[in-house]
């Protein structure tokens, strides 16, 4: 093994529940946070009661009717989150934020500096309890900090979640043989884990036995990477550990932006340009720092991991949340530039007794974002016939900015099925819905109108009258018997034009066996004088523009 | 392994410099999308020429405007570029599919209301054709920055206006107009719409100031657009 692969030492601080306790939830009610109607977070009452991860909202509330619903917000997580960083930024500068709600740093020089892992851990522990609670107030007490110390990031979170009371460290060295009884959902790959527990492998350890070659051979990277985790070893592959001294980019803003929107816009523009040259280079980013310089002369600084590449939406998102962190006045103001004058010192000289949070106090003058840790992108496997992969997903962006706009029914597209009349063929489904027709077009539609189809349906059809030779209304009989040819027609009360061709009437008697949906009608397809054609329907005595040929 | 090693940064914009010198007829296509061969030569370029703005015009009634929108978006639809309908809340969608419109590369804006500038804007920069059917006269100001969005972005804007109402203030580079339209197959009292016959007349400015006409079948009794 080389030398290279060995784990760094990192503690990780874990906040359980943290999106409960951000939103400032006392923590004798229950509650739970719902993405996408299923509950992504909920509180320890609310488990009591039999709420989970996963679960409907409707389930959840039955199970406990007085449940307190929040919005998942990842914004007002990540703002909460922000003192709580900052008093871990106090042991040493490099605090990495892997999502708000946890938090990692590598502990050689801050174990040192305070003695020893176990001392370490203690002090983290109650200056980052303090700041949690007083980010939350109310929230406070919700599941409090825990801590865990570890060889590699993935040991160090595992520990954080084993810790009883307050944090629990791991003997150097002594990574693999903690992972040992884990089950492999603790991967949290989630489809990886199914597939080795179909194979019988049920715990880390044994994955971790398998021999490494194996594995990547029957699993893929992926495999590898969750191979690496189990051993205790850093989960990412050594390769292009060291950036290339210029994926920096940075912006000026003039005038100061002192909202979180404006600096988030100029922020966007950012990312995608670090990602461009990211690509330039076949590279992706993994680990990225935001840095902001305010009109007071604050520097500000904040690292963001991800797990996987981060993509230029994904970075764009998280520098968002930091700005919200930094431009929402809602912590108390402490001491500024903490973390931008201790990166000099490169160690843990910070005091820990004094947990000042950063926190803008004017306009940010200047945005930096720099790739801190990159590996080499794999890049996605295009489609057999296409160059066009760029230009679709630039398309689903701005169809995604129409729909913002507009909402989600803004943008729609058109599902040709199944049925008789030219507007029951089509379904409007959302744009990026599945498109699945509204009825089976494989199936016999006898009586469907002929082709070519009309161009234009419109929705609901526009009323129309008929008249004959002698100004009377044309009409048909149960039976199908027209009253006399059409001679006259007008559209939408519009001025009469003569009928130059006409044909008709087609009978549609659908669904004669639900009452409900039972539609008896009958069809006409007519040329007016100006070279027009309509198909025409009749409907209890009503005529209507069902279609225009245009 | 030192990442300067595996990757020579200035490999990348070398490669692309040349690969750039090695297809200098691609490029040339590129900036133009196919239409369909019956409506090719009355086009100046024999196709779509990206950047420009198209106005497509019916004659009085309904005499095939949105028939001809379709024939002229449907070849490059086919070949896989990006289509946007704005403000055509009637459009049919049976007959885009039948004169050869790849539906699932069509993305319909209904109703925009007021803002459907602004969508149209957000549409051109990223797609390649935006057919938009004005619902009231437009602001030259707002015409100017749709057209010049469009140079810009290499997208093809394509105005509709229904039959006799001018909602386009500017003259557009292309214009195509339909005239005359007559259907077959319908008799009184028996038969069924088979086939149009229209006139289609192209003008325009800059390369397209000569006038072109043609007769076409809008649709071909076989379903797609032929000549006479």
């Amino acid at each position: 093994m080389s030398k290279a692969l060995a784990a760094t030492r990192t503690l990780v601080l874990w906040c359980p529940d943290w999106a409960v306790a951000a939103a400032g939830i006392p923590p004798e009610v229950p509650a739970a946070v719902l993405m996408a109607n299923r509950v992504e977070v909920c509180s320890r009452k609310a488990r009591a009661e039999g709420v989970s991860r996963g679960l409907r909202r409707r389930e959840a509330q039955a199970r406990c009717p007085d449940l307190v619903v929040l919005e998942h917000d990842p914004g007002r997580d990540a703002r909460a989150f922000e003192p709580v960083v900052a008093a871990a930024a106090s042991f040493t500068p490099r605090v990495e934020v892997i999502r708000p709600g946890v938090c990692a740093f590598a502990t050689r020089g801050p174990s040192r500096y305070f003695g020893g892992d176990q001392a370490l851990l203690a002090q983290v522990v109650r200056t980052a309890s303090r700041a949690a609670e007083e980010a939350t107030r109310a929230g406070a007490g919700q599941g409090g900090v825990r801590v865990g110390i570890a060889d590699g990031l993935f040991a160090a979170a595992l520990a954080a979640r084993a810790a009883v009371n307050g944090g629990m460290v791991v003997p150097a060295g002594g990574s693999a043989a903690f992972l040992f009884p884990f089950p492999v959902v603790a991967l949290e790959r989630p489809e990886l884990a199914d597939l080795l527990t179909r194979l019988g492998i049920q715990t880390l350890g044994e994955l971790a036995a398998l021999p490494a070659a194996d594995v990547l051979a029957r699993f893929g990277p992926d495999g590898a990477t969750a191979h690496r985790m189990a051993r205790g070893l850093e989960d990412r592959p050594v390769s292009g550990r060291t950036p290339p001294p210029d994926l920096v980019v940075s912006r000026e803003l003039d005038p100061p932006a002192a909202r979180v929107d404006t600096a988030a816009f100029a922020a966007k523009a950012l990312a995608s340009e670090l990602h461009e040259r990211l690509q330039d280079l076949g590279l992706a980013c993994t680990r990225v720092r935001v840095e902001a310089e305010t009109d007071h002369g604050e520097r500000l600084s904040r690292l963001w991991r991800h797990h996987g590449p981060l993509t230029a939406g994904a970075m764009a998102e998280r520098v968002r949340w930091q700005l919200d962190g930094w431009l929402r006045g809602d912590v108390p103001v402490g001491s500024t530039g903490v973390t931008g004058g201790a990166g000099a010192a490169g160690g843990a000289g910070a005091a820990a007794e004094a947990p000042g949070w950063e926190e803008a106090t004017a306009g940010i003058v200047l945005l930096r974002l720099a790739a801190e840790e990159v590996v080499v992108d794999h890049g996605r496997q295009l489609g057999f016939w296409g160059g066009s992969a760029e230009g679709d997903e630039r398309a689903a962006r701005a169809l995604a900015r129409v729909q913002g706009m507009l909402g989600p029914e803004g943008v729609v597209t058109a599902v040709v099925g199944g049925g008789r009349g030219p507007g029951e063929q089509v379904r409007f489904v959302p744009w990026g819905d599945p498109r699945e027709p509204a009825r089976p077009i494989d199936s016999p539609w006898p009586g469907r109108v002929p082709a070519p189809a009309p161009t234009l349906v419109p929705s609901p059809p526009t009323r129309a009258e008929v008249a004959d030779e002698g100004w009377s209304n044309v009409r048909v009989t149960g039976r199908g018997r027209l009253s006399a040819p059409p001679a006259r027609l007008s559209v939408g009360e519009g001025q009469w034009e003569g009928v130059e061709a006409w044909a008709g009437p087609w009978p549609a008697d659908e669904r004669w066996w639900d009452r409900r949906a039972h539609r008896r009608r009958v069809r006409f397809q007519v040329v007016g004088e100006t070279g027009a054609a309509y198909l025409l329907a009749l409907e209890g005595g009503r005529w209507s523009v069902e279609a225009v040929y245009d | 392994m030192a990442l300067s090693q595996a990757l020579p940064r200035p490999a990348v914009p070398e490669l692309r410099e040349l690969a750039g010198r090695a297809r200098p007829i691609s490029l040339a296509r590129d900036r133009l999308l196919p239409v369909l061969p019956a409506l090719a030569d009355l086009l100046p370029e024999a196709g779509l020429r990206r950047g420009t703005t198209l106005g497509v015009t019916g004659g009085p009634g309904h005499s095939g405007a949105t028939s001809t929108a379709l024939a002229l978006v449907a070849a490059s639809s086919a070949a896989g570029t990006w289509c946007a309908a704005v403000g055509m809340p009637a459009l049919g969608a049976v007959s885009a599919a039948e004169l050869g419109v790849d539906l699932a590369h069509l993305a319909l804006v209904p109703s925009a209301g007021p803002q459907w500038a602004t969508v149209a804007a957000a549409l051109l920069d990223a797609l390649d054709i935006v057919m938009v059917q004005p619902p009231s006269l437009v602001r030259s100001a707002d015409a100017r920055r749709l057209s010049a969005r469009a140079r810009e972005r290499g997208s093809v804007l394509l105005v509709l206006e229904p039959a006799g109402r001018t909602r386009w203030p500017e003259a557009p580079r292309v214009r195509v107009r339909v005239e005359g339209g007559r259907w077959q197959g319908l008799g009184r009292g028996h038969g069924r719409l088979t086939a149009r016959q229209v006139e289609m007349v192209v003008d325009g400015r800059g390369t397209a100031s000569r006038e072109r006409r043609a007769k076409l079948w809008l649709p071909a009794p076989s379903g797609g657009v032929e000549r006479v």
